[in-house]
Parts: structure tokens; C-alpha cells; sequence
């Protein structure tokens, strides 16, 4: 680990303050600690901003849902309205790495999380992520866990999220409090695709601090759920896994959304599956028929070629766990 | 009066160091300086290799060094020349010679230590390792079985009958390849080593199986006598073989001390543990089977390839299996050992038998589908009545009776044998068997045992307990002995200055050391009666010695109670402050002139959901022929622990390497992938119990290996009664059990 500094600013413009000369934001710590650790992360100054007030998950008046940065990845698997209405979110979160992780871990640092790519984490091996334009040891690597979805020759290292597909399943907005101001972004729109510049992996600008992400309104009633493929049954990241939402209303799917994790670079939102969905009824067939959608466009590497079958599948099952068959 | 007591040998007592254990108080290797046994410790970092093979052309050292706090910064290029006296400890591969610390610049695997540094701190050293700078001339490292980085070892063979013959007349005959890939310990403790010099004496505090060893091994490195060297190790916190040998870091961290003139300690992180301890090897198990009409073996052929280091050959009892456990006249059996640009594998539960019994115990029973046998029924068929490999009888082997209970247990009867038959929503259910094997092994082992004039007892053996309830078991043999209730009696163990035991491994502890133990305290007690007897002012003065028998720490006549005294007030009438004996077990030739192994019949069911690739294991029930049973409470998580292994065995565990430069890329607890809790459906062991004297004094086979055998191919066969679909590599992932 290098020596760094540490500052824990009272309120959320020192904090600012302290973000705009170059420090580098802690909450949970769960991976950036890890990562320093490994010197994968070497922060001169961490600034500290769990005591900072974003911590609510409240209703908005549009019925939205708007989660502080700050909540723990427990807390809002928890929370009643995060429960009742997107069952979705809460077994995203109950299906990530463990219990004690999930009571240290924040909402805001869980988008954040960087790839579990082994390359990206060790830093005697060529990473572009890490160092651009230092290579790619995955692509000709071990490349199991890697991504099929949304790789470049740069990069093909997983998003490691699996509330983020939650998140980009349900359109989620990402509220941004930088020197300049607030602003507002969608999930999708703010993590990056790695293209040649894999290093730069959101849309976040110098000292810019993630205050809330927020659930927009969607359409009642809402079905939804989450399921994770791995290995082992527990504290693992996914192979593949599925977010499915849909909108079923006299027979008919009207609103359907679905993102898929454990093999784009970032949350992928599937939609050339949601476009076979909406307006269908629901049916073994169609389930099947718009799972076949799923690895549009994907890039198997070596080890990872059965991820595009796999994910096809997870897809078919999620989405008639979660539409059933009338 | 005295009260009839039960004997404590056999009561699921609860371990004694458990309270220590969970608040804390037990030091483990990197905790004494906390605990206060050892003050002013520097701390060393290790410097690994990034290349697999070459060279090293230059380390700079210089950004390190500048550090505030670092003290020392060691590598080939300063290190003193150490003796290296020539020596090999009993868990040392036969041929080879081990890994000489910072002696040359060569680079045998990725992640070999290049480089120590030494800091006031652990953050500074570990900051300022991250800052030396190796460069290396560097080749691609061989580490795939397929292309040796040399010319492979001696084979070693074993032949019986006539093979050839009999596999040219066989009614069925089946030839398979089976392949397990490497498995790390993975034991919660990763490994440490604090070593102080006084003078020219050297205590070393390490995680370790064998004090005797690791101080032997210091010896011969730094040339000194092994009574200048003095090895503690009071807890493990896991091992599983991992802990047997003197591994390079504790020369380095004893290297380190001298250097700085000041206690140096060392602890390897999770990823150096991958590298810096050993593994279970890469190994293809090729295996021929020939079988008449009525399911019985005519011939068998064993080809067996496994990985080793270039500078050591490793070998572990892989021929065990195929040698004696299904009746067979004719066997052909080869093991080679293929040498590769990695470190040197080693020792793991089961070794041996967990490996072979995967291959053995899958192909039975795809036999027994060939055949159309029920899978039990073949081994039935196959029991033998002597030892095949040798001729000799089997002290106790109680095969046919684990096999009887464990399918009672299960309901084995009303299985449909037929593949894909039993279904579960969108689960395939199957269920597997196999059979458990593995050697009572025996050594010499000796002990003291002291009674003290309070009427407590303390009793000693160099030994370990890295979790197996060693502490627990032992005090309870020797409280039986000595005649005490357990809390009177504390058994210490764990320090090269106590007597000697054999490693702490192979399922050995309990009939070595418990046989010494046993030894030992009786002569304790038998010493305590005769000083009675011939002490004029005993109640028991002039009795006959047989006839006294000792109870709660009351000396008293077997037939009148009544008469006798107390162990304090014998000592104290006779001025003693304690009373001392030493004892110990040889084991005599019934390890030759019998057979003598633990069994077991391992079943498992499983779930698999074919259209995800998951299996899921619903059950894992073994029945064990293990002997004697000193404690049900610590077998029972001995065996669970072993089943669990076997899970891992069958469906996670993997060390994956990269083949470009040699690098281990799942050197870490997420991405080696052990079982968690919720993969451990109802696991549960039955035991026959029993006794087995002719093996060992106190009548045990062993337990800690057995229970690991035979888990992986029940499970293997269970996939394939779920789903038709066999699996011939370990670990059965997703993608194996996709497609088609």
C-alpha cells in the first residue's frame, strides 16, 4: 500500500473541496481498500465521506425512489418500498458478495466497483484498464469470467455489478454533485464502454460526487426479479446473470425491460429481447424466442465461450420466472 | 466415597482449547509478539518472482532502501551463503533437493521469493517491496503435463499376474481417462514464521505440523545443531498438509533475524501462499478395467501422470488404490511424475487415495453400468479377503457392513438405477456411491506425563493439533489413563523441546501419539499405585498393585472402594512435588504382518439443473470402518470438514495458471473457489466404531484422510445417474454439464 493522506470533511462542500484538489473518495472501502492494498489504487489523499447525509432512501412525489449514495447495499436489500416494488434491487443485493461486505458497502461505491478481471488486479501483468496502453493480458489470458458484450481489443473486462443491472433494467438516474453544479445522467450513460480508453470507466468529471441514484416511476403493476448463475451458491460474482421487469396488463406485456450481467463491460441492457417482448403474450415460446436475443452481437473469448448459451438461457428462465406461463 | 466414573475417551467433549480459540487467547504463528512472547519484531515482506522461468539480471533495491523504517532489503546479490547442510525431512520428496533461499539468480517458477524486506513496520516493508524493482531474462515456463520442462522422472511400476492375458479374455473391458486439477490447502491461517537468534540459538514461532521438522530443517540450512534450535507452534489454524515441511519463508524469516540482528517476522500473504507452501497435483489418472460376466475384476491397468517441480520429485500414494482395494489377480500399475516450472507440489488430505479413488471409483461405475449391475453389488463382487497387494490379512476391514448401513440410511433399495428418471422441478436428482480407502499409518511417538501433588496432570508431546481436537483428545486418553476427571489434566503439545512425535498428518496423530499417550500415562498411574502399596502409611499399603485402580484421583482397591486415598495425599506424604513418567509407542511388525486401513462407503445425491449447468449437492452421508472412536463430537467435524473438501474436490476447487508466464491467476479466496456454507446441504457420517487393537494400542484407523476419499467420484456418479452425462475432469463446472 503507499503512504496516502486521509481526510474526513464534516459536510458535503468540504468534501467537495477536498474531491476538487485530486482526492479520491472513500465510503464503504470495500474495493478501494482491497485495491490499494494490491497498488491496483494508489490515492495521494482519500477523503472520507461516510458521515457525510446521503444516506436516505426516500419516495419522491413522482413515486420515484430515490437512494442516497451513502445507503448500504443491506439497507436498501431491506428497505420495504425497495422490497414490495422491485424485488429486482433487493435480490441483486442479497445475491452480491456477503453479508459483512453488504453492511459495509455502499450504493454509490457499489457502481463504482472496479472489474474483478485477475490481470486488472495484479499489477505485474499487462492491463490497458490499469495502465493504457500497457496491453491486455485477458484477451489472450485466462479469460473465463470476461466479457462477450461490449469488448474491445483494449479491454474485455466485466462490469462487477449486479445492482448495476438492477439499476439499468429500471432506467435508473445517477445524480452527480460536482464543483460546477448538480447534474443528472442515466446508469447507462454513465458507465463507459472501455473502447481504447478502458481507464476511464464513467462519465464522472474531477471531484464530482455521486449524491443519489433514483428508480424512476414505472408503470403498475410491475413484476421483476433477479437471477445470478455462478459456481457456488454463495460469495461469488456472476457468470451470467439476468434483470428482468415486465409490465403484464390484460394478458399482454407492455413495458418490458432486461439487462443482463456477468458478461458485458458494463450493465447490458438487452433490448433486442425487450423489443420481442413488448406487446407479446406471455408463453413458453416466447420466452425461448426472445432469449435468442440475448447474445446479439457477443465476442466468446477463448474460455468464455459458454457464456453466450449460458446467458441465453439465464434469460429464458429469468423471464418466465418472472412473466410465468398462463 | 468415590463415584463411578465414565471414561472420557468416547464422549463428544467439546474441545478444551475452544474458550482460547474464540476469545482470542490462543497465538497463533504471526500473533506471539501481540501475545507478548517475543518483543521487538521487525517484519519482512517477500519479494516474488513476476516470470515462471530465467533469470535474474538485476534488482534494484535502491527506492527500498531509501524508505524511513526499512532496515534491510535481502536478495541473491547480498545474502550470505548458507550451509545447506544435506538433509531431508520425513515429508520431503525422496529424490530432489529443496528450494535455497536467495542462494543463485534463478527463477524456477512465478512467484518464487527473490527479495526480502526487512522494516520497522509491516506497512513500510510492504510498501517498500512494492518498490523493488526486479528485471529478469526470462523463458516461457513449461507447466502443462503435456510439455515437460524436462525429461520425466522414473516411472515407478508395480505388476501382478498376468495382465495382458487376462484383459485379451475379459467378458467386459473399459479403458478411461480421468483428470484432476491442481488444489491448494487454502487453511484459514495463512502461514507465518517469527525467528529470534540469541547468540547462536534460534527460536522459531511457525505454523507448522511438525516442530521436529521445521527445526531440523533450520539446522541444516543455517548448519547448526539441531539442539540450537528451538521450534514453537502451540496452534494451526488449519493445514491440511500444508504445514508439513520447512518451507522456504521460514528460512527467510530466520535468514532475515540474523541479518538485522533483531526477531524477523514473516507472513505470507493469501496470493504468496498459492506459491509459497505446496498443492495437490495436476494429475491423469488412465485406467483399464476388465471384469467377467459376473462383475468380478480379471485385470486392471493404472497409468498415472502427475505434475512436480523441476527440482524436486513428488510423490504421494497414488498406486494405494489400485493396489488393494477391489480383489483383482492381475494389476498393471505405473506413476510418473512429470517435472515443470513450478513449485513443488505436496501432501494434501487424502493424498494419494482422494486422486485415485476419483479415477477408480468413477469407472467402477461405469462398469456397473456396463455390466448392468447395481453399483454396490460390483463392489460386493469385489471385496477381496486378504490384502491383494500383499497377501496378507487385513487387521479389521468392515467394507460390507458401510455399505449395508449406508444403504439403509439412504433408502439405496428404491432407487431407480436408470439415468434421468428422477426429477424435481427443474432439477435432475442422482444418486452415487463410492468406496473410501486409506492406510493406517503408524510411527513412533513418545511422552511425559507429570502428576502433579495439587492431583492435576500435565502431559506433553511434540505433536500438533491444526484442528483435528489434538488438545481435546488427547487429554481425554490421558485422563483415563492417569485416572483424572478431564479438567484436571492438560495435555501440551507443539514445541520441539517436548518429546517427539511423528508429523502431525496422514491420519496418524491419534494412533501414534495416542498410543504414547496412552503408554505413558499408564505408567504414570502405575507408578502413583506403587508408591502406595509400599508406602507403609497408604491405606493401600500391602496390596496387591493389580488390584488398585485409580478413579476421579482417589487410589482405591477395585473390589473395596472404600479403601484407598487421593493422589494429593499420597504426594504430599511423601514430600513429592509431582511425579513423573515418560513412555512412548514403537509399532511392531503387525504393520507388515497385517493390512490395516480405514473404509468407508460414501453416498451422495445431487441436483442438476441441465439447462444452467448448476449442480447443486443435496446430500453427502459416508459410513466410516475407521476403528475406535475417541471423540464422536470431534470426529464428526473431522469428517464433515473432509466431505466438504470433497465437494470442493468434485465441483469448485481449481488453481488455474497461466500458461504464458506461469502466473497463478486465482491466487485469492474469490476467485479459487472453495464451498460456502450454503453449498453444504445435510452432510452427516456414521461411524461402525469398534476397535481395532491389532492396528494400534488404543484401536484407531484414522480418520482426517478417509473422509475426503471417495466424496468427489460419489458425486461424479451421482451427476451421472441425474443427468446420463459423465464427467471424466474435476472440477464438473457449468460449461461441462452445457451444450449437447
Amino acid at each position: 500500500m503507499h503512504p496516502f493522506a486521509y481526510t474526513k470533511p464534516a459536510d458535503t462542500r468540504s468534501a467537495l473541496v477536498a474531491g476538487a484538489r485530486g482526492g479520491r473518495y472513500i465510503a464503504g472501502g470495500t474495493t478501494l481498500v482491497d485495491l490499494m492494498r494490491e497498488t491496483v489504487e494508489r490515492p495521494g489523499t482519500l477523503v472520507d465521506i461516510s458521515g457525510l447525509p446521503l444516506r436516505d432512501v426516500r419516495t419522491g412525489e413522482r413515486r420515484e425512489l430515490r437512494i442516497g449514495a451513502l445507503a448500504r447495499m443491506s439497507d436498501v436489500a431491506a428497505h420495504p418500498r425497495v422490497r414490495s416494488a422491485y424485488p429486482v434491487v433487493s435480490q441483486a443485493l442479497e445475491l452480491s458478495a456477503s453479508a459483512q461486505l453488504r453492511n459495509m458497502a455502499t450504493i454509490g461505491g457499489n457502481i463504482m466497483q472496479r472489474t474483478r478481471c485477475t490481470y486488472f488486479r495484479d499489477v505485474s501483468a499487462a492491463c490497458n484498464k490499469r495502465q493504457r496502453g500497457s496491453g491486455c493480458a485477458a484477451l489472450e489470458g485466462y479469460n473465463r469470467s470476461h466479457a462477450i458484450l461490449g469488448t474491445s481489443d483494449a479491454c474485455v473486462a466485466t462490469h462487477p455489478s449486479d445492482l448495476a443491472v438492477a439499476l439499468a433494467a429500471l432506467d435508473t438516474v445517477v445524480h452527480l454533485l460536482g464543483p460546477d453544479g448538480e447534474r443528472s445522467l442515466t446508469l447507462t450513460e454513465f458507465l463507459l464502454r472501455p473502447g481504447s480508453t478502458p481507464d476511464r470507466e464513467h462519465d464522472l468529471r474531477p471531484g464530482e460526487l455521486i449524491t443519489a441514484l433514483e428508480i424512476p416511476p414505472h408503470p403498475q403493476p410491475l413484476r421483476s426479479g433477479y437471477l445470478k448463475v455462478r459456481d457456488r451458491q454463495s460469495y461469488e460474482f456472476a457468470l451470467t446473470s439476468a434483470a428482468v421487469v415486465l409490465h403484464i396488463t390484460g394478458g399482454v406485456i407492455r413495458d418490458a425491460r432486461v439487462a443482463a450481467g456477468g458478461v458485458g463491460t458494463v450493465p447490458w441492457r438487452l433490448t433486442a429481447v425487450e423489443r420481442r417482448l413488448v406487446g407479446a403474450r406471455p408463453s413458453d415460446r416466447l420466452w425461448a424466442q426472445a432469449a435468442a436475443e440475448a447474445s446479439h452481437g457477443a465476442r466468446p473469448l477463448r474460455h468464455n465461450g459458454f457464456k453466450t448459451e449460458l446467458l441465453e438461457r439465464t434469460v429464458e428462465r429469468q423471464l418466465r420466472t418472472v412473466g410465468g406461463t398462463p | 466415597m468415590t463415584r463411578q466414573t465414565r471414561p472420557a475417551a468416547g464422549t463428544p467433549l467439546s474441545r478444551v482449547d475452544g474458550r482460547l480459540k474464540v476469545t482470542g487467547q490462543a497465538a497463533y504463528a504471526a500473533e506471539h509478539d501481540a501475545h507478548g512472547a517475543v518483543r521487538g519484531v521487525a517484519h519482512g515482506v517477500i519479494v516474488t518472482s513476476t516470470v515462471g522461468r530465467g533469470r535474474i539480471t538485476g534488482i534494484d533495491t535502491r527506492a527500498a532502501a531509501g524508505q524511513r523504517g526499512v532496515l534491510k532489503v535481502i536478495s541473491h546479490v547480498n545474502a550470505p551463503e548458507l550451509p545447506y547442510r544435506p538433509w531431508r525431512g520425513v515429508p520431503d520428496p525422496a529424490r530432489g533437493e529443496r528450494l535455497r533461499v536467495f542462494q543463485d539468480d534463478r527463477v524456477r517458477f512465478f512467484g518464487q521469493p527473490v527479495a526480502v524486506v526487512v522494516a520497522e513496520t509491516l506497512e513500510i516493508a510492504w510498501h517498500a517491496a512494492s518498490l523493488v524493482r526486479v528485471s529478469y531474462d526470462a523463458g516461457r515456463p513449461a507447466t502443462d503435463l503435456a510439455s515437460p520442462a524436462g525429461e520425466p522422472n522414473e516411472s515407478e511400476n508395480y505388476t501382478r499376474g498376468n495382465v495382458d492375458q487376462a484383459l485379451r479374455q475379459a467378458h467386459v473391458r473399459l479403458d478411461r481417462t480421468y483428470r484432476l486439477q491442481r488444489e491448494h490447502h487454502n487453511p484459514m491461517e495463512t502461514h507465518a514464521t517469527i525467528a529470534r537468534w540469541d547468540g547462536d540459538r534460534l527460536t522459531v514461532w511457525d505454523k507448522t505440523q511438525i516442530v521436529l521438522n521445521t527445526r531440523a530443517g533450520l539446522a541444516a540450512d543455517f548448519g547448526i545443531p539441531e539442539a540450537s534450535v528451538r521450534v514453537i507452534s502451540p496452534f494451526v489454524g488449519g493445514a491440511f498438509g500444508s504445514a508439513l515441511r520447512c518451507w522456504p519463508h521460514v528460512t527467510i524469516a530466520a535468514l532475515a533475524a540474523r541479518e538485522v540482528r533483531r526477531p524477523v517476522k514473516v507472513a505470507l500473504t493469501r496470493k504468496q501462499m498459492y506459491t509459497g507452501t505446496g498443492f495437490r497435483p495436476v494429475t491423469e489418472y488412465k485406467i483399464t478395467l476388465g471384469a467377467d460376466q459376473r462383475g468380478r475384476l480379471t485385470a486392471t491397468v493404472h497409468d498415472i501422470r502427475a505434475e512436480t517441480s523441476t527440482y524436486e520429485d513428488y510423490r504421494e500414494g497414488l498406486g494405494d488404490v489400485g493396489r488393494m482395494t477391489h480383489a483383482t489377480p492381475n494389476v498393471r500399475l505405473t506413476y510418473r511424475t512429470v517435472p515443470l516450472d513450478i513449485n513443488t507440489p505436496t501432501w494434501m488430505r487424502g493424498p494419494g487415495p482422494a486422486t485415485a479413488a476419483y479415477a477408480i471409483e468413477s469407472a467402477m461405475d461405469e462398469l456397473a453400468y456396463e455390466l448392468g449391475m447395481d453399483p454396490i453389488e460390483l463392489r460386493m463382487r469385489n471385496e477381496p479377503d486378504r490384502d491383494p497387494s500383499t497377501g496378507v490379512p487385513f487387521s479389521t476391514r468392515r467394507l460390507r457392513e458401510c455399505f449395508r448401513v449406508g444403504s439403509r440410511t439412504v433408502g439405496w433399495d428404491r432407487r431407480n438405477p436408470r439415468p434421468r428418471t428422477n426429477r424435481d422441478g427443474n432439477w435432475l436428482i442422482g444418486t452415487g456411491v463410492a468406496v473410501a480407502t486409506y492406510h493406517t499409518a503408524r510411527a513412533a511417538a513418545q511422552a511425559l506425563a507429570r502428576l502433579h501433588a495439587d492431583g492435576t496432570a500435565t502431559v506433553q508431546c511434540g505433536t500438533s493439533d491444526m484442528g483435528p481436537g489434538t488438545y481435546t483428545s488427547m487429554t481425554q486418553v490421558a485422563a483415563d489413563a492417569i485416572g483424572l476427571q478431564v479438567p484436571r489434566v492438560r495435555f501440551q503439545l507443539g514445541d520441539s523441546s517436548m518429546p517427539p512425535s511423528p508429523p502431525h498428518g496422514g491420519s496418524m496423530t491419534m494412533a501414534s501419539v495416542g498410543s504414547a499417550v496412552q503408554d505413558t500415562c499408564d505408567k504414570l498411574r502405575r507408578q502413583a499405585i506403587a508408591l502406595a502399596v509400599q508406602d507403609p502409611r497408604s491405606p493401600l499399603h500391602g496390596t496387591t498393585p493389580d488390584d488398585v485402580t485409580v478413579a476421579n484421583g482417589r487410589l482405591h482397591l477395585r473390589d473395596n472402594p472404600a479403601r484407598g486415598e487421593t493422589y494429593q495425599q499420597l504426594l504430599a506424604r511423601n514430600n513429592r512435588t509431582y511425579l513423573e513418567a515418560r513412555g512412548g509407542y514403537t509399532p511392531g511388525d503387525e504393520v507388515e504382518r497385517f493390512s490395516t486401513h480405514a473404509y468407508g462407503a460414501v453416498f451422495a445425491q445431487v441436483a442438476v439443473d441441465e439447462h444452467l449447468g448448476l449442480v447443486r449437492v443435496r446430500q453427502v452421508h459416508g459410513v466410516y470402518d475407521a476403528g475406535r472412536i475417541i471423540n464422536p463430537k470431534l470426529a464428526d467435524s473431522q469428517a464433515i470438514g473432509g466431505m466438504v473438501g470433497g465437494i470442493g474436490m468434485a465441483l469448485l476447487e481449481h488453481t488455474i495458471t497461466d500458461p504464458r508466464d506461469g502466473r497463478i491467476v486465482n491466487a485469492n479466496m474469490a476467485d479459487y473457489l472453495v464451498p460456502t456454507n450454503a453449498d453444504i446441504p445435510n452432510v452427516s457420517a456414521i461411524y461402525l466404531g469398534g476397535d481395532d487393537r491389532t492396528a494400534d494400542p488404543i484401536g484407531v484407523k484414522g480418520l482426517g484422510e478417509v473422509v475426503i476419499v471417495g466424496v468427489a467420484p460419489a458425486i461424479a456418479n451421482a451427476v451421472f445417474h441425474a443427468t446420463g452425462r459423465r464427467v471424466r475432469d474435476l472440477p464438473i463446472t457449468i460449461e461441462s454439464l452445457l451444450g449437447g
